[in-house]
């Protein structure tokens, strides 16, 4: 080793706290490179395998019911390359376990052979045997869900009785990689399930022999989505269709890739905030680092090393702490995107899943910390070299000072002595000031951001399932049910109240704009369900005319006072021109809201209901499901404090886990910017500090005139890093905003408070830490010393 | 005989430096009285600025008792010494070591701060002449008008000792007699007991009584008949 290593290992060694602050600081950034950026190759690899192996459609539809001779035209569209028909519906389920009913999709799949589109993926078992009706593959989230495993059978409601469903075998597919029903956010797999059954038996179980009522389709390369769509629209007109979409619409499709862009961009965004850090740590603790070493720079270039040779052995520092940082950092980065992909597991269905971090990833997170680092260390290095030997080895004149901004407005007599030198010293190197004062905000903004998730779920909470949806039970009938229907709803065991609603699915069109939405239908004494925008106020109904979404006006490009067509898509399917009333702005979905009257005039029916929201007796509630279960009349039931139950379940795990991370990297900034101001000042200033013990000043009072400028830097900075977490979470709402759901940009006080602590919890640990130090100043030699 | 401020019995002190054992004391007696400016002179290594150290409560002796009037400085814990340098003690450094972040003025008044009844800090610049840079930060002043400061920032909490380490050995020799000038004035004018520690032989001319040490014993104490004046030194 040469004597140039041999004294940067020593100097290292005797650095030791401050490398291992700035290397904890690159190690974050690794690991959330690695994490993050890991997550979403794996994802998006995932996603392309599993689409192309499975063979996921391009485009789907579903219809009333059409021949299967209509697959032939379907076929002969230009651009089809393949068609695949089923029959798709949706049953009541008894779920063990569970008391109220739960809902099942059976999806018909050839009893030979494989699906042409959207094959399966067996998991465990086998696949249904041909003859063998009551045969089934169920999903695996909801086998898991409800511990069922091949061998169980469950309840289904098929033609109106109850018929047992054997499972054969546990199965995945591309269609419902993120497994939810109809316009819900968050998936319910112990309510919802989804299963294969063969098409023989399902046929004639739902009148569909010798039809279908579901198809998808495959692109040949070239071919148009939008084509295909406009064609097998106008096809499938007649038979009830409901409108094709492509993939973009395909609600498992769309979480999935909505997430993986957000992976990609916050895959970028953290560790760039932390490579930023440890770069203006690199910067402060080396400029440092050279400032006391002058004399030894200047030795050095006196005995002949160049100025290059030089400057590499101090930017060995930097690259120490890149090597610490990476040491660390890659398998922190890995062990967290492993839990992260497992957390994935949890909400996307892969056949396999597995965060594999690739060489290439590793090493381009370590060169980019490299650059950083590098980046940091430049004007530590340019000052190396500009340095002439012989000056190097004249002690530095001394530091220059001027008024601070007290005396400038003429406020000296209420700022102390002490303060004053704060003051001063901090507007000395303004320029160090504001970067740890960005620096330190850029961590309380971290944790805002982290605590922010569970505010924006906590008011979600509150405006869905607490302000508009507050009954007790939605049931939907499996088809539209004249008036008397109502009553016979009012009559169910244990309803203490009901409210009818009609749902409508449509196609909203305005000019070239058009989107497939359910028009909901909500009686004007509603009171159970309401319509209520995300700042809580409740929406009125008018007696003629739709309200919309924000969202879905805005997809439509409609403001009120707007007529639009509404191609309705059931029924006699009746094309209808309406005014739009007004818009809300809410949070979940693009809904389509109208007074039940009108919706009903609409449609040139009677009272017409779809199903209808109940208030229940607790103590009833039991009777009342067992009577659901076996009401075939009944297709869905949705409980709501179950679903609110399983969504803050799984919202919790996976917040927990990117919070928990976010906390600890957050505090590891603040702890670095702190540790390694206060010791830099320290060393800046130990001579005048012992000075001041010799005169008879005490271990506190210089103590604080030491750590005050950190205190004034944390104090700043906390409500620097409250507006900054507030913009960054306005950024995510903004960016994040998509047809499925918004984030309501609300921020806590607890959460405000939480970040507060954890800044000046870290910053006053770094301090005593510094503290302690104070106690080893020598007040003998600084009457000898010159600085 | 005036009373006696300073007891110093038998006063040793053993360095460990690395193998070594390092005797910078070896049994000094001495007693300091009110008023008095006293010289320190001896070589490098000769123990004198061990011995003020141990006089301002930056250090203990490893046997022996220093007394200040009642105070045991011996035992002493860390608290009370600093207690001790805070009201009675005033340091003058060879540095100067003035914060360079407040002024003149400041400087001085800093210490008023944390001091019981103190001068007021205009009057201290005024009595070491710096009446003109009361607003100059350290680093816009000689180094002779540095040491003035220091000497002021000493005196403003009226201390019964003044404990200065070569405080001209970094100046010129105008700059060293104008600070020299400064030391006898307070001495004269306060009554502040005053010790100063130089190579310099010549400065000990102004002493009321000269010490002289070589390897860690008081070798010589001698009382001048005749003061010099300062500005009467040559060296």
């Amino acid at each position: 080793m040469t004597a140039l290593n041999k004294k940067l290992v020593r100097d290292l060694w005797r650095m030791r706290g401050q490398l291992v602050t700035v290397a904890l600081v690159v190690a974050c950034g690794i690991a959330t490179y690695v994490t993050m950026r890991g997550s979403y190759e794996s994802i998006a690899n995932a996603q392309r395998e599993y689409y192309a192996k499975y063979r996921f459609a391009d485009v789907f539809a579903s219809l009333k019911r059409a021949p299967n001779s209509l697959e032939a035209s379907i076929a002969a569209i230009p651009g089809v390359s393949r068609v695949q028909t089923r029959i798709v519906v949706e049953v009541t389920l008894d779920v063990p376990g569970l008391q109220e009913p739960g809902l099942g999709r059976l999806v018909s799949i050839p009893e030979r052979g494989v699906p042409d589109l959207n094959d399966l993926c067996l998991r465990r078992g086998r696949n249904i045997e041909p003859g063998r009706r009551d045969e089934v593959l169920v999903s695996e989230a909801f086998a898991k869900a409800n511990q069922l495993d091949v061998g169980a059978t469950i309840g289904a409601v098929i033609n109106g009785r109850w018929e047992p469903l054997r499972i054969v075998g546990i199965a995945l597919s591309p269609e419902y990689v993120y497994e939810i029903r109809g316009a819900e956010v968050f998936p319910d797999n112990r309510r919802f399930g989804v299963f294969w059954m063969s098409r023989e038996a399902l046929g004639p179980a739902f009148n569909m022999e010798g039809g279908f009522n579901d198809v998808s389709i495959s692109l040949s390369p070239g071919g148009s989505e939008a084509e295909v769509i406009s064609r097998l629209d106008n096809l499938m007109e007649p038979y009830g269709g409901l409108g094709a979409y492509g993939r973009y619409d395909q609600i498992s499709n769309r979480f999935l890739s909505d997430e993986i862009v957000q992976d990609r961009i916050t895959g970028i965004f953290i560790p760039a905030i932390f490579l930023a850090v440890a770069a203006f740590l690199i910067h402060v603790v080396l400029s440092r680092l050279v400032h006391t070493q002058r004399s030894a720079i200047g030795l050095l270039k006196a005995f002949g090393f160049g100025n290059t040779s030089v400057a590499l052995h101090y930017l060995g520092f930097a690259l120490a702490a890149v090597l610490l940082g990476t040491l660390l950092g890659v398998p922190l980065g890995i062990w967290l995107g492993r839990g992260l992909s497992r957390l994935y597991q949890d909400f996307f269905r892969f056949p396999e899943l597995r965060f594999a971090p690739t060489l290439d990833m590793i090493v381009s997170a370590v060169a980019i910390s490299g650059a950083a680092a590098c980046f940091g260390a430049l004007s530590a290095l340019r000052s190396v070299s500009a340095l002439p030997p012989a000056e190097a080895m004249r002690p530095e004149s001394p530091a220059r000072f001027r008024p601070g901004i007290a005396e400038r407005l003429g406020l000296q007599r209420f700022v102390s002595l002490s303060a004053r030198m704060i003051l001063r010293n901090l507007e000395r190197r303004p320029w160090k000031a504001a970067l740890s004062i960005l620096g330190l905000a850029c961590a309380g903004a971290i944790l805002i951001v982290g605590f922010y998730f569970y505010d924006a779920i906590e008011y979600l909470v509150r405006v869905e399932f607490q302000s508009a949806a507050r009954e007790d039970v939605g049931i939907t009938f499996n088809e539209p049910h004249g008036s008397s229907a109502r009553f016979s709803v009012e009559r169910l065991p244990g309803v203490l109240r009901a409210e009818p609603f009609r749902a409508v699915p449509a196609r909203l069109r305005f000019q070239h704009r058009s989107r497939r939405v359910g028009i909901l239908g909500l009686s004007d004494d509603r009171d159970l369900r309401r319509i209520v925008d995300q700042h809580l106020r409740v929406i009125g109904l008018p007696p003629e005319g739709i309200v919309l979404s924000q969202s879905l006006a805005g997809i439509l490009g409609v403001s009120p006072g707007d007529t639009i067509t509404i191609e309705v898509l059931e029924g006699q399917r009746p094309v209808r021109r309406i005014i739009v009333a007004g818009t809300v702005e809410d949070l979940i979905g693009t809904s389509a809201y109208m007074d039940i009257g009108a919706l009903n005039r609409l449609m040139r029916e009677g009272e017409t209901v779809s199903g209808a929201f109940l208030s229940v007796d607790p103590l009833a509630a039991p009777g009342l499901y067992s009577f659901l279960k076996k009401t075939p009349a009944v297709s869905g039931v949705n409980v709501r404090e179950a679903m609110l139950q399983s969504f803050r379940n799984t919202i919790a795990q996976s917040l927990n886990l990117s919070t928990g991370a976010l906390i600890s990297f957050a505090c590891v900034i603040a702890f670095g910017i702190v540790y390694n101001g206060a010791l830099i000042a320290l060393s800046e200033r130990a001579h005048e500090l012992a000075s001041l013990r010799v005169l008879g000043f005490t271990r506190t009072e210089i103590g604080w005139m030491l750590l005050g400028e950190q205190a004034i830097l944390a104090g700043v900075s906390i409500p620097m890093g409250f507006l900054m977490g507030y913009g960054i979470c306005g950024l995510l709402v903004y960016s994040m905003q998509s047809e499925l759901y918004r984030m309501p940009l609300v921020i806590s006080g607890r959460t405000y408070a939480f970040a507060f602590i954890t800044i000046a919890l870290a910053s006053a640990i770094s301090g005593v830490l510094i503290a302690q130090k104070l106690r080893n100043l020598d007040l003998v030699a600084v009457l000898k010393a010159r600085e | 005989m005036p009373d006696t401020v300073f007891h110093v019995r038998k006063v040793s002190k053993v360095y460990r430096m690395g193998e070594v054992e390092v005797h910078a004391l070896r049994g000094v007696n001495l007693e300091l009285f009110p008023g008095e400016f006293v010289v320190l002179l001896g070589p490098s290594g000769s123990g004198k600025s061990t011995l003020l150290n141990i006089l301002g409560g930056l250090d203990v002796p490893t046997s022996g008792e220093v007394y200040y009037l009642d105070h045991n400085l011996t035992t002493a814990e860390p608290a009370e010494l600093t207690r001790y340098r805070r009201e009675h003690v005033g340091f003058v450094f060879q540095f100067y070591n003035l914060i360079p972040s407040l002024t003149a003025l400041e400087n001085t008044a800093l210490v008023t701060e944390i001091a019981e009844n103190p001068l007021d800090p205009l009057e201290c610049l005024r009595l070491v002449g710096l009446e003109e840079r009361l607003n100059h930060f350290p680093a816009q002043m000689s180094g002779g008008e540095q040491q003035r400061v220091a000497i002021a920032r000493a005196i403003a909490k009226r201390p019964e000792v003044l404990l200065c380490d070569e405080p001209t050995g970094a100046l010129d020799y105008p700059t060293g007699k104008l600070v020299l000038e400064v030391l006898e004035r307070v001495n004269r004018e306060l009554g502040t007991i005053t010790v100063v520690i130089t190579h310099n032989v010549v400065i000990a001319e102004m002493a009321d009584r000269v010490i002289r040490i070589s390897s860690g014993e008081i070798v010589d104490i001698h009382k001048n008949e005749k003061k010099m004046a300062p500005s009467a030194l040559t060296w």
